[in-house]
């Protein structure tokens, strides 16, 4: 089991709701996340607009912010380790990312 | 009817009192002369106002912050003022400030305008609001607070806020949500129970409903009565400010006048004994300052000194409605929105308008954004050409609701159906619904003239900050999907040749000080209103009546103000002796001019 950080951008609502435009990306993400909290997986969440110490904090996050601007953002981490920056996962890469977390080879639906 | 004079009894008076009505009713006066009534009975009070465009600087003559602020001359009385946008931008600077120096440019940036929207500053008033209700220990030192509330919608807005977002914290589970970091929030969560308890205590809290001897006015007190009710704020009163009995019985005017206020509370009977209500009567002089404060509730009706007679003053030159809409018909089709002060008769000049254009031939679409939406009443008859819309801000919630199920929902699977219905009971969703709506309407003025009568002043601007914002949120997402009448809102209200701004005012201190305040806001944001126009003007109208006499000449100066100073072209509209209603009426007052403006 892998614990997972997810650094957003600034947003007020896990699905991106309040901006201008719904990402259904953003929306499943967060949908995944909540399915990975009930098998018992560590996930912290982020958010630049709210928490920005936790982006200070990390090391990893705060050189990427600072070589890359806010375009590297949302980051997210498995284990302290950037797994994908600056998007979401897409359709197909949640079930590899969903085994990643919780140190299965097969056999688990996204 | 003959109902009783209002008065404050400090032995009876609750904790809280809370001020609320349609715009420019007179809530601020009220409510000053309230707290300086019981301060003058030896109570300490603190007076709060949570109206974006908050007068009580004018009215108490003190420059106040949002910390309570001591009156001069008035002993135990304390003031402030509660400015969401302000308040938002304090919240803005507590969440960056920290941050300078730790984190790039770049991001602060960033963080900036994602703390810019309409959310943000709704948040960060309930914050303040709920602190002083919720809190005891905020307002220990005070026997009284009392708010001088914004213009209904915002009010109803702020108490439903309390209830809603007290539903939301119960029901989420997805770790953000709109009111910042949830871990952060449940420290709060008994700050927001207190504040829905209070309301709702017959004990601790009292609702004044504040209305004018007018039928839209009274609906309005009406409407929000039973609102605020269904909400659980059921220890409510009535006051009718204004009300106004002639000593010239041979006078035209102040017996239309005087009919006019009749009429209306004899319409509204039934709602006025169904509570507790109480009368105000018409003041010769706009009430500024403590003195004026204190003629309002115990001065008898007498003006100090009947003036000179008036006509020999000359008034600078004004223009009447129909030349405005002449000028407006040469330049094309396009927007003209009617903004100000509430009050001030928006719908009404928004629907002459409207009517004037569609009877000289041209395809109309009058829509109005006002949360009371007295449209229906303004213009209860129907005109060739002219079609009429509201925005009601319940309808495209659930419209946009529906749509955003629709678009997005379909492919989710069930897991990120229900977060995002979760999101979607958010309170920022209706900011979100209406403001498109409004987009949407404007958006129409490519093909024929839509009139928009906007909300009160200080949500008008939370709608064009928020497209200020979202302009530069949606050029910085290139993913969007957002309708092309949302992407071009704001270059479209600062084209002139396709947005026509005009500031409506009463001739009178307040109105005119807020247009003009306005005006600077609108040019902050480059924006130029094409005109002004003065509304309900007594100029001329021959009235031997003293106390209208009073009023009649304290126009003069305000007049002079508006032409001389603040406007490049100025429309005047007299006070009419019968509510304009229907398209007739509306179409005369359109065509009144200064010299045929006698009854």
């Amino acid at each position: 089991m892998k614990a997972i950080q997810v650094y957003d951008p600034p947003m007020c609502c896990s699905t991106g709701l309040c901006g201008n435009d719904i990402d259904p990306a953003l929306v499943s993400f967060a949908a995944l996340l909540t399915g990975l909290v009930q098998k018992g997986a560590k996930v912290e969440r982020y958010n630049l607009g709210q928490q920005p110490m936790a982006f200070v904090q990390n090391p990893t996050v705060k050189a990427l912010l600072e070589k890359e601007g806010v375009a590297a953002l949302p980051l997210i981490l498995l284990d302290g380790e950037v797994h994908l920056k600056g998007r979401y996962l897409t359709d197909a890469e949640r079930a590899t990312f969903s085994r990643a977390v919780l140190g299965e080879s097969a056999e688990v639906s996204s | 009817m003959k109902l009783p004079r209002y008065q404050t009894d400090p032995a009876q008076t609750r904790r809280y009192l809370f001020f609320t009505g349609k715009g420019g009713v007179g809530k601020t006066s009220l409510s000053c002369a309230t707290a300086l009534k019981l301060a003058e009975a030896g109570k300490r009070v603190l007076l709060v106002s949570t109206d974006p465009a908050s007068n009580l600087d004018e009215v108490l003559e003190i420059p106040l912050t949002n910390a309570p602020t001591p009156i001069p001359g008035a002993p135990g009385l304390h003031a402030m003022n509660i400015n969401p946008v302000a308040a938002a931008a304090a919240y803005r600077e507590r969440v960056i400030g920290p941050m300078r120096g730790l984190l790039p440019e770049a991001a602060l940036r960033s963080m900036e305008e994602s703390l810019s929207g309409s959310c943000t500053v709704e948040i960060a008033a309930f914050d303040e609001f709920s602190g002083l209700i919720g809190n005891a220990e905020t307002t220990r030192e005070f026997d009284h607070v009392i708010f001088d509330t914004a213009p209904t919608g915002h009010t109803l807005r702020l108490m439903s806020l309390a209830k809603a977002w007290d539903q939301f914290l119960d029901n989420n589970t997805s770790g953000t949500s709109c009111l910042g970091p949830l871990a952060g929030l449940e420290k709060q969560r008994a700050i927001y129970e207190n504040t829905v308890k209070t309301l709702a205590d017959a004990s601790a809290t009292t609702l004044l409903l504040v209305s004018r001897p007018q039928l839209a006015a009274l609906n309005e007190a009406k409407r929000t009565s039973n609102e605020l009710r269904a909400l659980g704020v059921s220890n409510q009163c009535l006051i009718i400010n204004g009300s106004f009995e002639t000593r010239c019985p041979e006078d035209v005017i102040s017996q239309a006048m005087q009919r006019r206020g009749r009429t209306a509370l004899e319409t509204a009977k039934g709602f006025i004994s169904s509570l507790p209500s109480f009368v105000v009567p018409l003041r010769p002089i706009n009430i500024l300052g403590l003195g004026g404060l204190r003629v309002l509730l115990d001065g008898d009706n007498e003006p100090a000194s009947v003036p000179k007679h008036t006509s020999a003053w000359t008034p600078p030159d004004m223009d009447n409605l129909e030349a405005l809409v002449a000028d407006i018909e040469r330049q094309g089709s396009g927007v003209i929105m009617t903004m100000g002060k509430g009050g001030v008769g928006k719908t009404t000049v928004a629907a002459a308008i409207a009517v004037t254009l569609a009877r000289r031939g041209h395809a109309v679409h009058l829509s109005t954004t006002d949360p009371a939406a007295h449209l229906a009443q303004t213009l209860a008859g129907q005109v060739a050409g002219l079609t009429l819309s509201r925005i009601d801000p319940a309808v495209e919630t659930a419209a946009y609701q529906a749509e955003v199920m629709h678009k997005q929902g379909g492919q989710m699977d069930a897991g990120s159906r229900a977060l995002l219905e979760e999101d979607l009971r958010s309170p920022c969703t209706e900011e979100i619904a209406v403001f498109r709506a409004f987009a949407r309407e404007v958006g129409q003025g490519t093909d024929c003239f839509v009139v928009l009568d906007t909300a009160p002043t200080g949500h008008t601007l939370l709608l064009l900050d928020a497209s200020e914002a979202y302009n530069r949120e949606l050029q910085r997402q290139s993913r969007s999907t957002q309708p092309e009448a949302v992407m071009r809102l704001l270059e479209r209200l600062r084209d002139p040749a396709f947005t026509r701004i005009l500031l409506v005012t009463l001739p009178e201190a307040t109105p005119v000080h807020e247009a003009a305040a306005l005006q600077e806001d609108l040019r902050r944001a480059h924006i130029e209103p094409f005109a002004w126009v003065i509304n309900q003007s007594l100029l001329h109208s021959g009235s031997c009546d003293p106390l209208l006499q009073c009023r009649e000449e304290s126009e003069h100066r305000y007049l002079r103000e508006v032409v001389e100073k603040h406007s490049a072209r100025t429309a005047w509209l007299p006070w009419q002796a019968q509510e304009p209603i229907g398209p007739e009426a509306l179409a005369q007052l359109a065509a009144a001019t200064l010299h045929t403006s006698t009854l």
